[in-house]
C-alpha cells in the first residue's frame, strides 16, 4: 500500500529499508500482487472452463442422435393388393405390420402384437412405398427392407433407456424388450448414420424428423438479410463516412445507429409484428418476414464495420483520385470501396453469422410453427435453425434431446464455417497502410 | 408470370437499358460535328438503367407490401353490406379468414351462401390484383427505359444526374436507421396506448398481481387485477442482478489479466477465446442452462439442504451471466488500455507494485469506461430473451429469492405473443406494453453508457 501519513522524524530509522518490519511489508506487497494475478489468470481459466463445459455438455448430449436404429423386415408385396400403375396409394401399413408379426407367430394377443407393432417407426410405410414406387418390380415379390425404429426402442438400442429399471419407470415393456432381444438374436437390428437429420424436414416423431426446412429457412432468412442490409448499409455507411457533412443532423443518425445496435432483439420482433404483419398483412412464419427483421437488425452491424473499413483507407488515396479529375463519386466507387471491400465484407458476414443465430424475434413472427415441409418460395411458411431447435426442445419425446444438441451443433458449425471465412478474408485480403 | 419472376426481369429490362443508352450516346459522339459528349458514354447507359429500374422496383415492393391488404378490402366490400357494417376488428378478421378457408376447401361443414360467393371471388380478385402489379411494374419499367432514352443528347450532363440519383439513395439509406427507431417506437405506443385503453397505466406500473392468461376467457372482463407488471419487472431486475454478479468479477479480473498481467502472445490467444462466448447463439445458453446447470445447481443445493426451483432466478441469470463475461472483459480492457503508460510509469516511479498501480490509479481512471461497459451489460441482460425463455418460470413472483422461480419481462411477450395472436385482446396488447417499458428502460441504459464511455475517451485524447 501507498502510506501517504507522515512518520515522526524520531522513528525513521537509518535502515528502514532493511528493517524486518519492512522486509514484512515488501513481502506482504508481493503477496497481494501474486493474489491479484492468481484471481485474473482465475478468472479467465473460470470462463474458458465454462466455455468447455458448454460446448462438451451439447456435444456429449448430442451423441445418441448422430445414429438411427433400423430393423430388418422382409416385406411381402402381393401383386393383388397394388396397382402397378399406381404404386404410391397402396395400404403399405398392413404390409409393414404383416412382415412385423410374421416375424413371431408366437405372438397372439391383440394387445402384444399392438405393443409390437409400436416398436416400429409410423413411417415405415413410407419408406417401403418409395422403395416399391422406385422399383415397381418389387410388386409380387418377398424383399428384405430396413426400416426405422420407433424413438423408444432407438433409445434402448442406444441404451438411453436403462432396462434393469421397474417397467413403470421406462417407457418401454418388458414385452417389447423380449421383442427386440430376439430381433437382435436374429440378427435384424442396426445402427447406421443418421442421414434423416439433414434429408426430412420436421416430425412429431424424432426417428423422422430433419433439418431440411430448417436449413432451407435459414438459407431463405440469410439471403433476404443479405439482399436488404448489405447494400443499404454500404449505402449509409459510404454517405456518413465520406459525404455527411458533420452537423446535428447526422450526429443524430450516429446516436440512432449505435442504439439501435443495443437494442434487444425481440423489439424487433414486435416491430414485425405490429408492422409487417398487422399493418402490412404480410404472411405470418414467411422467411421474407423473418428476413426483413433481421435486415434491420444486421444493418447497425454492416454500417458500423463499413465505416470503420473506410476509415482506414488512407486519405491519400483519395486525393490521388481527386487529383486526376474524378468525381467524389467516382473516387468512392473506383477507388476507396474496392480497398475497403475486404473489412466490409468481413462486418457483414459477422453480422449474418449474428442473425443466423437469432431466435427470439423469429418466434414473435410465428416462425416456430410445426412445418413438414420445406419451405419452397419466400413466402411460404418455414422454420429456422434456431426456431427449429427451440421446437425440438420443447417437445416431450426422449429422442428430441438428442436431436436437439444435434442441430445446435449443425448451427453452431455453420457459425463457425462463417466467422472462420471472415478470418480468412480478413488475414488474406486487408492491407496494412 | 409469377411475382417471383419480376425482379429479374426488371434487372434484365435495366441492363437492356444501360446498354441502349450507352449504344445511343455512342452513336451520338460519332455523329456530332463538333466533338463529343457531355460525359462519358457509360453514364447515359447507367442513367437508362436507374430510370428504368428504380421507380418500378418501388412500385413493385409498394404493391406487394399493400396487395394483401388490397384483396381484403375488395373482398370486404363484396360482401354484403350488413355484414360489414359495425363490426369490430375481431370479426372483421374472422370473416376474412373464414372466406381464405372456404376458398381453400378447408371448412367444417356449409359455409353461408355469402362466404361461398367471397371465396369464389377471392381467387379472381387475387389474380386480378396480382397480374395488374406486374403489368404496372413492367409499364414502368418500359416507360421509364423510353422517356430516358429520348433524353440522351450529347449536351445532357447524365454523370451528373446519376450521382444526384445516387447520392439521393445513400441519404435514403442512412435515413433507415431513425425510420426504424421511428417504426419501433410508433408501434410499441400505438399498441400500448390501446392497451392502457383497457387496463390504467397506474395499475400496469404499480399493481402486483399478474396473471394476464385469466383475461382471454370470454366469460371474463380482462381483470384490472391481473395486469399489474411489478413482479414481472421484479423478476427481470433479480435475473439481471444474477447474471452481474457472475459477469461482473469474472469479466473485470479478466480484463485485469490480460490487459495488465498477460504477455502480447497469451493476450492474443485469451481475447479471441472468450469472445466465442459472445457469439454462442443465445438459444444455446437456454439449451445449456436447462440440461446441465439446472440439474447441477438443484443437485448441489439439495447436497446442502436447500431446496431450490428447477426454474429458479440464478439458473438464468448464471447463464447469462456467463454470455456477458467477454462483453464486461472486452469493455473493461479498452477503458484500461486507454489510461495513459505514463499513469503506470508514474506509479511504478514511485515504488508501487503492479497490483498497487492496477487498483488505485488505473481501476480508479478508467472506472467510468467500466461503468459504462457494465451498463450496457445490464442493458443486454434485461433485454435477452432466449435463456430466460427455457430455463426462467412463467408465473410471476415477487421474491428476492434466487432460488425461487421468476418470471422476465422478456420472457412474458413471448409467451404472450407466441401462436396465433388476437390483435384485439388485452393479452395480446399487454405484451407491447411490456415490450415499451423494456424498449424505453435499455434505450436509457444504452444512452447513459454509450454517454458516460463518450466523455471518459475525450479526457485523455
Amino acid at each position: 500500500m501507498i502510506e501517504t501519513e507522515r512518520l515522526p522524524s524520531a522513528e525513521i530509522d537509518s535502515n528502514w529499508a532493511t528493517s524486518a518490519a519492512a522486509q514484512e511489508r515488501l513481502r506482504q506487497r508481493r503477496r497481494a500482487d501474486t493474489r491479484l494475478w492468481l484471481l485474473g489468470l482465475g478468472a479467465v481459466a473460470v470462463a474458458m472452463g465454462l466455455l468447455l463445459i458448454l460446448l462438451g455438455s451439447i456435444v456429449s448430449a448430442s451423441r445418441t442422435a448422430w445414429t438411427q436404429t433400423s430393423i430388418r423386415l422382409d416385406v411381402t408385396i402381393p401383386a393383388d393388393a397394388i396397382d402397378p400403375e399406381n404404386a404410391a396409394r397402396a395400404r403399405y401399413g398392413t404390409f409393414v405390420d404383416d412382415a412385423l408379426l410374421g416375424l413371431f407367430p408366437d405372438i397372439e394377443t391383440p394387445e402384444e402384437q399392438r405393443l409390437m407393432r409400436s416398436m416400429i417407426s409410423n413411417g415405415a410405410q413410407f419408406f417401403i412405398r418409395d422403395q416399391v414406387v422406385a422399383d415397381p418390380d418389387l410388386i409380387g415379390q418377398t424383399f428384405s427392407a430396413w426400416v426405422p425404429a420407433a424413438d423408444r426402442i432407438d433409445q434402448l438400442h442406444k441404451g438411453v433407456v436403462n432396462r434393469d429399471l421397474p417397467p413403470n419407470r421406462r417407457n418401454v415393456t418388458d414385452s417389447q424388450i423380449d421383442t427386440y432381444d430376439r430381433l437382435v438374436e436374429q440378427d435384424r437390428v442396426r445402427s447406421t448414420f443418421n442421414w434423416t437429420l439433414f434429408t426430412a424436414a420436421d416430425s412429431r416423431f424424432p426417428e423422422l424428423a430433419g433439418l431440411k426446412g430448417a436449413l432451407w429457412g435459414s438459407f431463405y432468412l440469410l439471403l433476404v438479410c443479405f439482399l436488404i442490409s448489405f447494400p443499404t448499409g454500404i449505402a449509409a455507411a459510404i454517405y456518413l463516412e465520406e459525404f455527411a457533412p458533420k452537423n446535428r443532423f447526422t450526429d443524430f443518425i450516429e446516436v440512432n445507429i449505435n442504439n439501435l445496435a443495443a437494442v434487444p432483439s425481440i423489439v424487433f420482433g414486435l416491430l414485425g409484428l405490429a408492422v409487417f404483419l398487422q399493418v402490412f398483412g404480410l404472411p405470418r412464419s414467411a422467411p421474407l418476414v423473418g428476413g426483413m427483421v433481421l435486415s434491420l437488425m444486421t444493418l447497425p452491424t454492416i454500417i458500423i464495420a463499413t465505416r470503420a473499413a473506410l476509415k482506414q483507407v488512407p486519405p491519400s488515396i483519395r486525393e490521388a483520385a481527386l487529383g486526376v479529375g474524378a468525381s467524389k463519386q467516382q473516387t468512392v466507387t473506383h477507388h476507396v470501396l474496392p480497398v475497403a471491400m475486404p473489412g466490409i465484407l468481413t462486418g457483414t458476414i459477422i453480422g449474418l453469422a449474428q442473425a443466423l443465430g437469432e431466435t427470439a424475434p423469429l418466434l414473435l413472427i410465428g416462425m416456430n410453427a410445426f412445418i413438414t415441409a420445406a419451405p419452397d418460395s419466400m413466402l411460404s411458411p418455414s422454420t429456422a435453425l434456431p426456431t427449429q431447435i427451440f421446437i425440438w426442445f420443447d417437445s416431450p419425446e426422449r429422442g428430441f434431446v438428442a436431436r436437439t444438441s444435434a442441430a445446435i451443433i449443425v448451427l453452431l458449425g455453420f457459425m463457425i464455417i462463417m466467422n472462420a471465412t471472415a478470418v480468412f478474408l480478413r488475414q488474406r485480403f486487408q492491407t496494412k497502410w | 408470370m409469377t411475382q417471383s419472376l419480376v425482379i429479374p426481369t426488371l434487372i434484365v429490362l435495366s441492363v437492356i437499358g444501360f446498354y441502349l443508352g450507352r449504344q445511343r450516346a455512342n452513336a451520338l459522339r460519332d455523329a456530332s460535328a463538333n466533338g463529343g459528349l457531355a460525359t462519358l458514354p457509360q453514364y447515359y447507359g447507367y442513367y437508362v438503367a436507374l430510370i428504368a429500374g428504380l421507380p418500378a422496383f418501388v412500385i413493385f415492393v409498394a404493391g406487394v407490401l399493400l396487395q394483401g391488404s388490397f384483396v381484403d378490402w375488395l373482398l370486404l366490400s363484396s360482401v354484403p353490406a350488413e355484414m360489414t357494417t359495425d363490426i369490430t376488428a375481431a370479426e372483421r378478421n374472422l370473416l376474412l379468414s373464414s372466406i381464405k378457408n372456404a376458398a381453400r376447401g378447408t371448412t367444417f361443414g356449409t359455409p353461408p351462401p355469402e362466404i361461398l360467393e367471397a371465396a369464389q371471388n377471392f381467387a379472381i380478385y387475387q389474380s386480378i390484383v396480382r397480374y395488374a402489379l406486374i403489368a404496372a411494374v413492367l409499364a414502368a419499367a418500359v416507360a421509364g427505359l423510353t422517356w430516358a432514352r429520348s433524353r440522351i443528347n450529347p449536351a445532357f450532363r447524365a454523370r451528373h444526374q446519376v450521382e444526384g440519383i445516387v447520392f439521393a439513395l445513400m441519404v435514403l439509406a442512412s435515413l433507415v436507421a431513425i425510420v426504424t427507431t421511428l417504426g419501433i417506437l410508433v408501434s410499441l405506443i400505438y399498441e400500448a396506448w390501446r392497451f392502457f385503453e383497457r387496463v390504467p397505466v397506474a395499475e400496469f406500473l404499480f399493481g402486483l398481481n399478474w396473471e394476464p392468461q385469466i383475461a382471454i376467457r370470454e366469460d371474463q372482463v380482462a381483470g384490472l387485477g391481473s395486469f399489474g407488471a411489478v413482479p414481472v419487472f421484479w423478476g427481470t431486475i433479480v435475473v439481471s442482478v444474477c447474471a452481474m454478479f457472475v459477469a461482473v468479477p469474472i469479466g473485470l479480473m479478466a480484463a485485469i489479466y490480460t490487459a495488465e498481467y498477460a504477455a502480447q502472445p497469451v493476450r492474443a490467444t485469451i481475447k479471441p477465446i472468450l469472445e466465442i462466448l459472445a457469439g454462442i447463439p443465445t438459444i444455446v445458453y437456454g439449451f445449456f442452462a436447462v440440461i446441465t446447470v439446472s440439474p447441477f445447481l438443484r443437485d448441489l443445493a439439495a447436497a446442502i439442504g436447500i431446496d431450490m426451483a428447477p426454474t429458479a432466478a440464478i439458473v438464468a441469470g448464471g447463464v447469462m451471466g456467463i454470455m456477458l463475461i467477454p462483453f464486461i472483459s472486452s469493455f473493461a480492457d479498452d477503458a484500461l488500455n486507454a489510461v495513459p503508460q505514463s499513469l503506470r510509469d508514474g506509479s511504478a516511479a514511485l515504488g508501487a507494485t503492479k497490483s498497487e498501480t492496477i487498483r488505485q490509479v488505473l481501476l480508479p481512471a478508467a472506472l467510468p469506461g467500466i461503468m459504462g461497459g457494465v451498463l450496457l451489460a445490464l442493458s443486454r441482460a434485461i433485454g435477452e430473451t432466449m435463456i430466460v425463455v427455457m430455463a426462467a418460470g412463467l408465473t410471476a413472483n415477487l421474491t428476492l429469492n434466487p432460488l425461487e422461480g421468476v418470471t422476465t419481462t422478456t420472457v412474458q411477450i413471448v409467451t404472450l405473443l407466441i401462436g396465433d395472436t388476437e390483435f384485439d385482446s388485452p393479452k395480446t396488447l399487454a405484451a407491447f406494453g411490456l415490450g415499451l417499458v423494456l424498449f424505453l428502460s435499455t434505450l436509457l441504459l444504452n444512452i447513459l453508457a454509450i454517454g458516460i464511455v463518450k466523455k471518459y475517451r475525450e479526457q485523455y485524447d
